[in-house]
């Protein structure tokens, strides 16, 4: 069967490919993608353990449902904000390459 | 629950789209695996009895957050970029980081008591799940709501204004 650990293993390991991808690549949009995998890692531990905690009358208990759905809003909004300065950064330097952004490396 | 056959397919579907969002050099295709990666993820969601969620997922990822993405490099076009030297050592410094990582979470989900129980059964039905998580959003939770939604008109505002031309 499957148990609890199985989840959170597999929610690990997805969070770690996007940690691996933040941290590798150097194309902004591929990075905005990788933190996308971060949040819904996240999101799966968050609704494993929802399910595994289950009301004394053995009803589902919606509370981690709900903030699930609050994180991929401010996810949503995230990516909208992002994606509108990476547009306005390719105006001003015709590039989505972190290393041609050197303004602010110390 | 779902059979433990169709966990191990979707995991691993999802796993393997999202190591192939990382390592395509095309933007689009990165895209393109990040859409199964996240249809997989809603797989797992509904294995876990979250109908709402999953179809969320579809809908707010799947078909809203991925098209921006995809418009967003069709307007860029950033097909110029693909052929750059990748930086072996940011590489192996990335990837030892991650390994670190994986082994740190497994160590700790090994020795978690809970994590080697199964998940206990449900004996009522799920199928009103939108019903109670709208009780929820609006008893709850309504501050909370009014503030996300307040979230997003300000990130509908900024979007605008980061993309405005200026005219003068």
């Amino acid at each position: 069967m499957i148990a609890l650990g199985h989840y959170l293993i597999v929610s690990g390991i997805l969070f770690t490919i996007g940690f691996a991808g933040v941290m590798v690549r150097r194309n902004i949009i591929i990075i905005l993608m990788a933190l996308e995998l971060m949040l819904n890692a996240a999101n799966l531990s968050l609704v494993a353990f929802s399910r595994f905690h289950v009301d004394p009358g053995g009803a589902l208990n919606y509370n981690a449902h709900v903030f699930v759905f609050f994180i991929i809003t401010v996810a949503a909004a995230e990516v909208a904000v992002g994606l509108a300065i990476v547009v306005a950064l390719f105006r001003l330097r015709q590039t989505t390459h972190v290393e041609d952004i050197m303004s602010l490396k110390f | 629950m779902m059979s433990p056959f169709l966990f191990w397919m979707f995991a691993s579907m999802m796993l393997v789209f999202g190591v192939a969002v990382v390592i395509n050099r095309n933007p689009v295709a990165s895209a393109l695996s990040l859409v199964v990666s996240f249809l997989a993820l809603a797989a797992l969601f509904v294995s876990l009895d979250a109908y709402f969620i999953g179809i969320i997922q579809v809908l707010v990822y799947a078909g809203a957050i991925m098209v921006l993405f995809l418009f967003i490099i069709m307007l860029l076009d950033l097909r110029v970029e693909k052929l750059r030297k990748i930086n072996w050592i940011a590489s192996a410094g990335g990837l030892a980081v991650a390994l670190a990582l994986t082994i740190q979470i497994s160590s700790v989900v090994g020795r978690l008591g809970i994590a080697k129980k199964t998940f206990p059964p449900l004996t009522r039905s799920t199928s009103d799940d939108v019903h109670q998580i709208g009780l929820l959003l609006f008893g709850n939770y309504n501050l909370p709501f009014q503030i996300i939604g307040v979230v997003i008109l300000v990130a509908t505002i900024g979007a605008m204004m980061l993309s405005r031309r200026e005219t003068r």
